[in-house]
């Protein structure tokens, strides 16, 4: 191969760059731009090194964010894989039962997630809301715009009925993957039920599991629509995520300097802990690929 | 160890079948004796592994009945049968090691350790498995693998019978014979019933004491190597058996003479004399191929169809129509009266390539009627 033909693959994958340059490089660092100087206007700027940083870290309601952040995420992870294992494992193997629940499982997935937030404000609407009135009738009083508790818990329920579905998809596959003559060879071998789960379908359902980690954990980090539009972060600062008080920070208050800042850390936070995650459970597995 | 009853054995995979054809397994009437070394052989679909899960457990038959020395054990599931199966890719327990792997079957019967930990050993020293023991299965290569598969059917000093389906499909094709060596040095040494689906001839030839030729959901024959390729009781199994399989030529019985036909039937004349094609007889093949009812067929092994290439009394000319060197053999195709036939001829024969003459020994022609040898 010449000097010419190298500088040709080049050439090739030139829109690549070109299109992720304006899609992550370009506005990243408009972002690191921001971050380290003070706006007052167009051509009115002035460097200001890390004092947004500096603000920004000794934020006190960002260490509640960050904190309630982690919380969210936990408590989703700690439900929703484990549930939908569980659902996979229950869901028919073939015929018009396979095809009905994947629909059923497929549809909160398809639903815009604003959508969802309003769905879930009516659904638990104290006087005219299905969930909301059935509790109240039960005589327990029930308002998630009023008792922190209880916003936590109706965002947890929506949360998890939004996205356990796409647990369920991933271990579905996972285990319809598995070829017959494991379950054939296990029956033989006199394997409990417990144990087939243990020594065959989790093992073997470990890739598309940690896809679905990563892709939970992700998300459910970076939650905005959802809770913004059935509690607005609140009562109080309740349910303010990080995303929620980040937009309020830009947004709201304008103050892009250490809204910039943030996103950086933000993004910084999140990338970390997705390469955890990942190294971990690519050591669990490691030794026997 | 265990003599296998497969007492009228018919399975369906529909829920109401109706005729013949809705049957994966047609009537199945056997008895395998204890110990012994069973090939399943047949082209795919032919029911072979149907049989096999219905031995292993892993399906109920819609009709008859299984006995394991003499004892009943139609409805009880796999795990109650005393019986192992090595399926056709390896099936490992993944984040287990080769000893845990090897310990499940027993450690799931609540077998103490020590007595798993004896027994494991033992079975790891006669695969030869002992160096790989305390590492993970998932590592292995696929012969090591499939030892671990059959592994696990060994420890259980209790099984009665060891099932293989394909099990050497993934393996490298010089590994092949080793285990098919090692297969056949553990039978001997710990004297298990085998049985042992395959469609490939050699390996079933070579694995076994007793091959069994299925077809259509149905045993058509059931002997041994040298039965199978001498008298095959089909004509399928006449196909099947021997590279290339047998020759066949529908004719009819004139006097000491079996006239070949066309395959309608009609008498296929000498374009150079009106006489027609016939294959002299003896007395006794004539009488035997008279009986017949139906169409007539004679088959031969192209191993025993005599090939000249000068005239010969008996011999009948016929066109070559290819030679292919198999370097220590060759085999050569020609056309018969519009038949084809194939014939082995040795390396050093030197045959014409225009014209040959046939001859058809005696002791070597079988005749078929309605796809059956005549006995």
């Amino acid at each position: 191969m010449n000097k010419w033909e190298d500088n040709k693959a080049w050439f090739l994958v030139l829109p690549v760059f070109v299109i992720v340059a304006f899609s992550a490089i370009i506005p990243l660092m408009t972002v690191v731009n921001y971050s380290i100087q003070d706006i007052f206007g167009p051509g009115e700027r002035v460097f200001v090194g890390l004092e947004w940083f500096k603000e920004v870290l000794g934020d006190p309601r960002l260490h509640e964010a960050l904190m309630r952040q982690f919380l969210f995420s936990g408590l989703v992870l700690l439900i929703e894989i484990p549930l939908g294992i569980g659902i996979a494992l229950l869901m028919p193997k073939k015929g018009w039962g396979a095809s009905l629940s994947l629909v059923l499982m497929a549809l909160p997935l398809l639903i815009p997630w604003n959508v969802i937030g309003t769905i879930w404000i009516v659904f638990t609407r104290p006087d005219i809301g299905l969930l909301g009135s059935f509790i109240n009738g039960m005589g327990i009083p029930f308002d998630h715009t009023a008792s922190p508790t209880q916003a936590w818990i109706t965002l947890m329920l929506m949360e998890v009925w939004h996205w356990t579905p796409l647990v369920v998809l991933l271990a579905y596959a996972g285990l319809r993957a598995i070829p017959e003559a494991y379950f054939q060879a296990a029956k033989i071998d006199g394997a409990s039920a417990w144990a087939v789960f243990k020594y065959i379908q989790l093992p073997k359902m470990r890739g598309v599991l940690t896809i679905a980690l990563l892709l939970r954990f992700m998300d459910s980090f970076l939650i905005y629509a959802e809770p913004f539009v059935l509690t607005g972060g609140g009562p109080g600062n309740t349910t303010t995520f990080l995303s929620i008080y980040l937009v309020k920070i830009a947004v709201g208050q304008f103050d892009l300097g250490p809204a910039a800042a943030f996103s950086l850390i933000y993004f910084l936070i999140i990338l970390l802990l997705s390469w955890l995650f990942y190294q971990v459970l690519q050591n669990a597995g490691k030794g026997d690929a | 160890m265990a003599q296998i009853n497969l007492n009228k054995i018919a399975h369906s995979y529909m829920k109401h079948p109706t005729g013949d054809s809705d049957y994966a397994l047609k009537l199945i009437d056997n008895i395998w004796d204890d110990g012994g070394a069973y090939a399943l052989l047949g082209p795919s679909g032919c029911g072979k592994t149907t049989l096999l899960n219905i031995i292993s457990g892993l399906l109920v038959p819609s009709k008859g009945r299984i006995l394991f020395d003499g004892k009943d054990v139609t409805d009880l599931p796999p795990e109650k049968r005393n019986i192992a199966q090595v399926f056709q890719f390896p099936v490992l327990y993944d984040t287990m090691s080769v000893f845990d792997n090897l310990a499940f079957p027993l450690r799931n019967r609540g077998f103490d350790e020590v007595s798993v930990k004896t027994r494991v050993l033992e079975i790891a020293e006669i695969l030869e498995l002992t160096p790989f023991l305390y590492k993970k299965a998932a590592g292995l290569a696929a012969d090591a693998k499939q030892k671990i598969s059959l592994g696990r059917g060994l420890v259980r000093s209790d099984v009665a019978a060891i099932l293989f389906d394909e099990p050497l499909t993934v393996i490298d094709p010089n590994l092949k014979w080793q285990l098919r060596c090692k297969l056949k040095e553990i039978h001997e040494q710990l004297k298990l019933t085998l049985i042992y689906v395959t469609h490939d001839q050699v390996e079933a030839l070579t694995f076994a004491d007793k091959v069994v030729v299925m077809y259509e959901g149905e045993i058509v024959q059931i002997g041994t190597p040298q039965e199978l390729f001498e008298n095959p009781s089909h004509k399928f199994v006449g196909y099947f058996i021997g590279s290339p399989g047998m020759n066949f030529l529908p004719c009819k019985i004139d006097g000491n003479i079996a006239v070949i036909q066309d395959s309608h039937g009609v008498m296929i004349k000498n374009s150079t004399s009106t006489q027609s094609i016939g294959i002299p007889l003896n007395d006794s093949l004539s009488s035997l191929a008279s009986k017949a009812s139906g169409q007539l067929e004679l088959g031969i092994r192209p191993l025993y169809l005599k090939v000249h290439s000068s005239a010969v009394k008996g011999g009948l000319k016929a066109k070559v129509k290819a030679l292919q060197d198999h370097g220590n053999f060759k085999i050569i195709t020609v056309t018969l009266a519009g038949h084809t036939l194939k014939a082995r001829l040795d390396e050093q024969d030197n045959i014409g390539n225009e014209e040959v003459w046939l001859e058809f020994p005696v002791d070597w022609i079988r005749f078929f009627a309605k796809e059956r040898l005549l006995k």
